[in-house]
């Protein structure tokens, strides 16, 4: 193995390492406000993909069909929960939170389609035409059963995987797509060793935003709530931290991110509406490593999954995702060796 | 409802079951053998998930590796079917053997992911391996032969795959009520309730795992050679929801579930494929949203499943029948030591936890015979020494005897088989297993049966020696009466008493008690400290950490009292209510 191929997989493994450092960022986001392990957080970056490069072929993306549908089946569910609880006249506002809220970025991205538009808008109108579908999704499936056990909560999520790209093939179809490089340029560092404008702007986007996150989450009292949530639910309802709430923000968040991977990893891959559930699980090793606790260790794992990646498909293309999945199992053995022994009786399914 | 109903219900199943292929189409007969193919699979997840308590995103991966290996060998070296059962199920087997040992020690939620992670691997790999065909499968795979007969034909092998059913089920439901059945049974209960009747949780989860597999190889075997032609798609991780969701949909805590479960969604699915092509062009597609919707449901709704709305209705699980007393010989009996000899020596036991001291150089000594209380404040360290000595914790400094033998290092597991019975300040009990169930358990390590002479019921003699035994423990502390009613029904207090009768079926030399009193009314407390002494007169020895005064005063020869950490002192109770060091600890110090 020459030295050029070496960098070349190290570019490669970096640019992996930066998308699923911010899925994983996602992923712990959500595991650790909620304890829900978020299988389709990687459906929502296809999504995000797709939908730009819909919105670059001059065509309306399919996704706002999509976001209508959740945003009534969202909507109806709040209202008969309200009917049911005998508070009706919280329908109006349901109506509006859960219905029109949902809606405007469909409204926006009407506005957006057609063939015409610069790039910025149309990234920032798929972006935000994603946006809704996470907390929807959540609001559908998961905020009813919120105290069920972590094992129920991780078989919806795994269904909700096949739900969403069900829902996926249904609206956008079975081709593959890639959409227009964000820039053109290259980095030359040397004679055979150059580095493309995009994987740096993955790079550097990943580092970004983890900052963002980060300064959140240090330095703001709605960040001080999540962290307060995660460390202990019961405690942080006491103090007046309302775990539906916080769970809404943290799939928003989530959603956020989701739509920025899709438009970092469209113009390097092409994304088919099931291409998301390999990214999803890759984070996951990452946040794994990261003990679905930890926001550093688990850039370490992006970065140790992606680098992993890039030579497994080197040494193997075919085999490349069988080898990642299988860097799990040693992984989750040094977790779980590290592991305090917790004497914990086992999750019941059945209530 | 009655036994006798529960026979009915089985032998008209049977019936029905043997009778079906005649009512039913060509058609009809083809889903049925599917039917029976999945509940194989289904059976083996009830156990591991429904019952053992470790879910298992990876059944359909065991399936692929089965049915890859029978076609394998069957058709690259043309070798008979029969077998390929017995390749497949080896090498089923041994890969279930090796990720288990891998994979099951891990704790909470780390031990599903895995199952994910492996189960996605596995189906990558058939794929993906030249021998195997690799997208496109492989294809001529030889139909079973019976002797003269091919079972070519649906209908023919209708009959095989539901006598293997049969069987499986006939073993599940033997096994489940056999010794190995009540630790399977027991695993939900937490490792430290196993080792406290000195069974090892993480082999019982590893020989429950193996066995799912198997079972899933048998299924995987029956598919490969009732199709004849077999590609990775069946074995991914949609196939390992499926089976799960037919699990929780028969209802993932009972047997029958599994049977009921494969049934409701097979058909359920043909009715989805044949009335949504009728609704919209993309019938396929809707395929995928209906499964989720459903399963969705039913996770919100009915996590029960069938057996949840049927299951009241019908017999409990598997309890343990006890023969006339008479007619068994009793369980061999340990040698007690004789009155007087030392039991338990701890000689300056130290434990810290970082650079907190819970336990500072406490010595005492436990002479057979006798009852010793170990009773001090809140926060005094009690429950702490209570887990040093028991194995539960390890020492940081210090030595703990046992009848002659140094136990510092030894797990809780080995500490129990050397004849220490212990309670637990919060019950481990499995409220859903029958109070003799319970105190039967107790009796783990007094016999040897295995699951496979469990599931074949070779195990008959044994499990009258410790239902006779279970029994006797139950009439010793006044709850015979009962022995058939669900430990979860009881109140508390006599949960408590339970527990003692449990750690009595280990015919123990010592018998710890932690807080054996708390929570108990007056009149139980009496009927405990009679017991107690009961069974010090019958030899038993017995340490008790309590914080019940009243109680212990009345109960014990003699009291170790300790305060921060350290023993503050030791001797009679008399001795001990008179001095003033003591009447500090409690009341606080006047000065």
């Amino acid at each position: 193995m020459s030295w050029d191929l070496v960098f070349i997989l190290l570019v490669d493994g970096l640019a992996n390492g930066a998308v699923y450092l911010l899925a994983g960022i996602g992923l712990v986001l959500i595991f650790s406000v909620t304890r829900v392990v978020f299988v389709p957080f990687g459906d929502v970056v296809a999504f995000a993909a797709l939908t730009l490069a819909a919105f670059e072929a001059g065509r309306l993306p399919p996704t706002i069909g999509l976001v209508a549908l959740l945003a009534v089946l969202a909507t109806g569910a709040e209202a008969w929960r309200l009917w049911r609880a005998g508070q009706p006249e919280g329908i109006l506002r349901a109506i509006l939170g859960w219905g029109l809220l949902p809606l405007t970025p469909c409204a926006l991205a009407y506005l957006a389609a057609g063939s015409d538009r610069p790039a910025a808008v149309q990234i920032a109108a798929a972006i935000l035409l994603v946006l809704p579908i996470t907390p929807l999704i959540a609001r559908l499936t998961l905020q009813p059963i919120a105290d069920a056990s972590v094992l129920v909560l991780l078989m919806v999520s795994l269904v909700l995987h096949f739900l969403l790209s069900g829902l996926g093939l249904l609206f956008f179809g079975a081709e593959g797509t890639r959409t227009r490089p964000l820039t053109g340029l290259a980095w030359n560092i040397a004679e055979g060793y150059s580095v493309s404008g995009q994987i740096i702007m993955m790079v550097v986007a990943a580092l970004l935003l983890s900052l963002l996150f980060y300064l959140a989450f240090e330095y703001t009292l709605t960040g001080k709530a999540l962290r307060a949530t995660a460390v202990n639910r019961r405690g942080a309802r006491l103090v007046g931290i309302r775990p539906a709430h916080t769970a809404l923000l943290v799939y928003s968040c989530a959603s956020l991110l989701a739509g920025m991977i899709g438009v970092l990893v469209a113009p390097v891959t092409t994304m088919y509406y099931d291409s998301g559930f390999v990214i999803g699980l890759k984070s996951f090793i990452a946040a794994i490593i990261g003990a679905m606790v930890s926001y550093p260790l688990t850039a370490a794992g992006a970065l140790v999954v992606g680098v992993s990646e890039s030579f497994a498909s080197y040494w193997s293309g075919a085999l490349k995702d069988a080898i990642v999945f299988g860097l799990l199992i040693p992984v989750l053995m040094l977790r779980s060796a590290m592991a305090q022994q917790v004497e914990e009786e086992v999750d019941e399914i059945d209530p | 409802m009655s036994r006798r109903f529960n026979h009915t219900l089985v032998a008209g199943s049977v019936l029905a079951i043997a009778l079906l292929p005649a009512a039913l189409g060509d058609f009809g007969v083809a889903l049925a053998n599917d039917v029976g193919i999945s509940v194989l699979v289904v059976l083996g997840l009830v156990l591991l998930t429904g019952v053992g308590g470790a879910t298992s995103f990876g059944q359909a991966a065991f399936v692929g590796i089965a049915a890859y290996a029978s076609a394998w060998l069957t058709t690259v070296h043309g070798a008979s079917p029969w077998l390929g059962l017995l390749f497949a199920t080896t090498v089923t087997g041994g890969a279930a053997l090796a990720i288990g040992m891998l994979t099951l020690r891990l704790g909470g939620h780390y031990l599903p992911l895995s199952t994910i992670a492996w189960g996605l691997a596995i189906a990558m790999l058939f794929g993906n391996i030249e021998a195997l065909g690799r997208h496109t499968g492989l294809a001529n795979i030889p139909a079973l032969q019976l002797g003269p007969w091919s079972l070519l034909d649906a209908r023919a092998i209708y009959y095989l795959i539901w006598t293997i059913v049969g069987l499986a089920f006939l073993f599940c439901h033997n096994l489940l009520g056999s010794r190995a059945g009540r630790a399977i049974r027991s695993l939900r209960g937490g490792s430290t309730l196993l080792a406290s009747v000195g069974a090892d949780a993480y082999r019982v989860r590893l020989s429950l795992f193996v066995t799912a597999a198997l079972l899933a190889a048998v299924a995987g075997w029956l598919y490969a050679h009732k199709n004849r032609y077999i590609s990775p798609s069946p074995f991914g991780l949609r196939a390992s929801i499926e089976y799960l969701l037919m699990a929780i949909c028969g209802g993932v805590g009972h047997l029958a579930g599994a049977l009921l479960g494969p049934g409701l969604l097979l058909a359920l699915k043909n009715l989805l494929q044949d009335a949504l092509p009728m609704l919209s062009k993309s019938g396929e597609r809707l395929e995928t949203l209906a499964f989720g919707v459903v399963f969705i449901a039913l996770l919100q709704r009915a996590r029960g499943g069938a057996m949840g709305f049927v299951g009241r209705h019908l017999g409990r699980q598997a309890t343990l029948t006890p023969a006339k007393p008479t007619t068994v010989s009793p369980l061999p009996r340990r040698r007690l030591p004789p009155p007087g000899a030392e039991v338990l020596r701890v000689q300056g036991v130290v434990k810290r936890f970082g650079g907190l001291v819970a336990v500072d150089g406490v010595s005492f000594s436990v002479a057979a015979g006798e009852i010793v209380g170990l009773i001090g404040p809140n926060g005094a360290g009690k429950s702490t020494l209570f887990n040093l000595l028991t194995g539960t914790l390890p020492l940081s400094a210090g030595a703990v005897s046992f009848c002659g033998r140094d136990i510092g290092g030894l797990s809780a597991r080995t500490i129990a088989s050397l004849g220490m019975a212990r309670s637990f300040q919060h019950v481990k009990l499995r409220p859903n297993m029958s109070l003799i169930d319970n105190v039967a358990l107790g009796a783990h390590l007094r016999s040897g049966c295995g699951m496979l002479r469990g599931g074949l019921r070779l195990d008959r003699r044994e499990e009258r020696q410790i239902a006779a035994e279970a029994l006797r423990q139950l009439e010793r502390i006044g709850l015979a009466e009962r022995a058939f009613e669900l430990a979860g029904s009881l109140p508390l207090g006599t949960q408590r008493v339970l527990e003692v009768g449990r750690a009595l079926a280990a015919d123990p030399v010592l018998l710890v008690l932690d807080e054996p009193a708390a929570g108990l009314r007056k009149l139980e407390k009496r009927a405990l400290a009679e017991l107690l002494r009961r069974l010090r007169e019958e030899g038993v020895t017995i340490l008790i950490v309590e914080h019940d005064m009243d109680f212990v005063m009345k109960l014990v020869d003699r009291l170790v009292v300790m305060n921060f950490g350290a023993k503050l002192l030791e001797g009679t109770p008399a001795a001990v209510r008179a001095d003033p060091r003591v009447q500090d600890a409690y009341l606080g110090s006047v000065a």
